[in-house]
């Protein structure tokens, strides 16, 4: 069936996908400043849309109704719950849609490698009459293979950390020799991908398909929750190589510059997150990092010291300048909302209120951001860490909510402590820090924070939201009297 | 079909150009960004039914069909998401009530 004859609908499609990437490369660029984000991903969205309705004009396409059928259904469904998803869920949903990513580039893989072998036999011979998309020369061999194990694994590993974040699965999952026997496997999948590059066979590449899933599998399965920020990211990255690949085996340019720009860009990405939390990513991908017992127990001299709510509030009365530093924590209680409500008092009576926000607060990279921006917290209150550092030392009061590791002094003065070396933020230098926290447990690294011991710190034990809001009326009911 | 230096240096350009554009971005993008990339590379659908397209025997159909569907739910969702992440960005510097931009970001 062809809906337009080939001489008008080939250049027709190569305009499109032409401006499809051109749209894509915009609207990134646009997405990278806050003042023009909203228009980018529309930018892109309009280059998704003619590039997908150019190809049905492709010559000598068939199964248009299942080509309809295949895009509609999932549309629907990921239309569905990309709208109800809740802000603090968007990491695994992003995971969730990225892995889908992976395996329609392994479907692809793995159609164009077939079809190598339910050729005729020698129509692919050199110096044969080509048959078109049935035959594959040895780099278009080469780069669907790569493609199509880089895809795969995405697409598992990617699933296993939707499972992960959703809570569905054991956070770790660990054995002895788990490193020797994961090499094997990747060995093998390899060996069996070299194997389809020289002589490709049905069973070949079943066998492939199958290896490279389990070992996406198995290479996410021992990374702890902690690190799942850069895994994402790292899949993301992998998603858009093993697009640009199976691009090239297909000869479409679309997917090549496509997939490689994103490609790049998340390599750069999840090597920021990486930095942010002071490693490599070899080291995210091969150690016990952040599991159970990661950390020795140290004893910290001093102790805790209780704050009420009442007292809190006249030490924000009193203050000039003031810092919030959010970890997810307060996104798991819920706080932001109440907390922003607080800051909004505060800034009402002439204080200078600042968000302070490390690079791996929350789940994904910006993740902080993104839930502050939910709650209505205006985008230019919000700074980075090394902003942040800047204005500790002149900072009167700093409100710590939900955030543990991130502003434990021990990571620059303790050699001993698993996140010796991990940058911070150097709530130690305010004058005055109030740390809203639940209970005394430790963080996500398991190691005791040094911060909540120091002579100057507070500690306000309580659920965030209901601290925040007892802040708040406490702030008020001090306006009595002398107040407007 | 596109020839292996061409696509050499398609591939370098393109991978410098994903670099740079990302290399400056403030790291409150960078969850919006990472979801708006994701969206990006559901461009994989494209693909996927091309290979719909061309397949002949009911086993490529059904890969196809899934490669597909696969795409369609990376695009669908990744747009969705990323749309609904960037509606919520906004500057203090924007009257809170007034201009119709900033009413409709309220309204929620």
């Amino acid at each position: 069936m062809e809906l337009l004859p080939t001489n008008i609908a080939m250049p027709l499609i190569q305009a499109s996908y032409f401006a499809a990437a051109v749209l894509f490369i915009l609207g990134i660029k646009r997405m990278s400043s806050p003042v023009t984000a909203r228009s980018g991903i529309h930018w892109a969205g309009v280059g998704m849309l003619v590039a997908t309705i150019a190809t049905f004009l492709m010559p000598g396409m068939h199964n248009l109704g299942l080509i309809s059928a295949a895009i509609l259904i999932p549309s629907v469904l990921a239309w569905w719950s990309g709208k109800r998803v809740a802000m603090t869920d968007m990491p695994q949903m992003v995971a969730l849609y990225n892995g889908m990513g992976g395996g329609s580039a392994a479907a692809i893989g793995a159609m164009v490698l077939s079809a190598v072998v339910l050729a005729a036999p020698g129509s692919c011979a050199p110096g044969a009459e080509t048959h078109g998309h049935h035959c594959l020369d040895l780099t278009q061999r080469i780069l669907a293979v790569v493609g199509a194990l880089i895809g795969a694994i995405s697409f598992s590993g990617s699933l296993i950390a939707f499972a992960k974040l959703q809570g569905w699965m054991d956070k770790t999952f660990r054995f002895s020799g788990q490193k020797f026997f994961n090499g094997l496997v990747f060995l093998s999948t390899a060996v069996l991908g070299v194997m389809i590059v020289i002589e490709p066979s049905m069973n070949l590449i079943v066998a492939f398909f199958a290896l490279a899933l389990i070992f996406g599998v198995l290479m996410t399965l021992p990374i702890g929750g902690a690190d799942m920020p850069v895994v994402i990211s790292l899949y993301n990255a992998f998603t858009g190589l093993a697009v640009s690949f199976e691009g090239y085996a297909q000869g479409n340019i679309a997917l090549i510059i496509a997939g490689m720009v994103v490609g790049a860009a998340g390599t750069l990405l999840t090597r920021l997150m990486a930095k942010a939390m002071n490693r490599s990513i070899a080291n995210v991908l091969f150690s016990n990092f952040g599991g159970p017992g990661a950390g020795g127990a140290q004893e910290i001299a001093g102790t805790q010291k209780g704050i009420e709510a009442s007292d809190a509030a006249s030490l924000l009365y009193m203050a000039e300048k003031i810092i919030v530093v959010p970890g997810y924590g307060m996104a798991v209680a819920q706080a932001q909302h109440k907390m922003w409500d607080l800051c909004k008092q505060l800034i009402e009576r002439g204080k200078d209120v600042k968000f302070a926000i490390h690079p791996v607060a929350g789940r994904m990279p910006g993740h902080m951001n993104v839930l502050l921006a939910e709650a209505g917290v205006p985008y230019d209150l919000i700074v980075d860490m090394d902003d942040a550092n800047a204005d500790f030392p002149t900072c009167d009061v700093a409100i710590v909510i939900g955030a543990n590791d991130v502003v434990n002094p021990m990571a620059k003065t303790d050699p001993s402590s698993p996140i010796y070396g991990m940058p911070i933020l150097d709530v130690s230098l305010a004058r005055q820090t109030i740390v809203i926290k639940r209970g005394k447990g430790t963080g996500f690294a398991g190691v005791e924070n040094a911060l909540f011991y120091a002579d100057n710190t507070r500690m306000l034990f309580a659920d965030g939201q209901a601290a925040a809001s007892s802040l708040t009326s406490e702030l008020k009911a001090l306006d009595g009297g002398g107040g407007h | 079909m596109i020839d292996g230096w061409v696509a050499l240096y398609i591939f370098m350009l393109a991978a410098f150009t994903g670099y740079e554009i990302i290399a400056r971005v403030p790291v409150i993008l960078h969850t919006p960004l990472m979801s708006g990339s994701n969206f990006v590379h559901g461009i994989v659908m494209v693909g996927a039914m091309v290979a719909l397209g061309v397949a002949s025997t009911p086993m490529e159909k059904v890969i196809g069909f899934i490669g597909v569907m696969l795409g369609a739910g990376n695009a669908m969702g990744g747009y969705v998401v990323t749309e609904r992440m960037l509606e919520m960005f906004k500057s203090s510097k924007v009257p809170a009530k007034g201009g119709p931009g900033a009413q409709k970001g309220v309204a929620k």
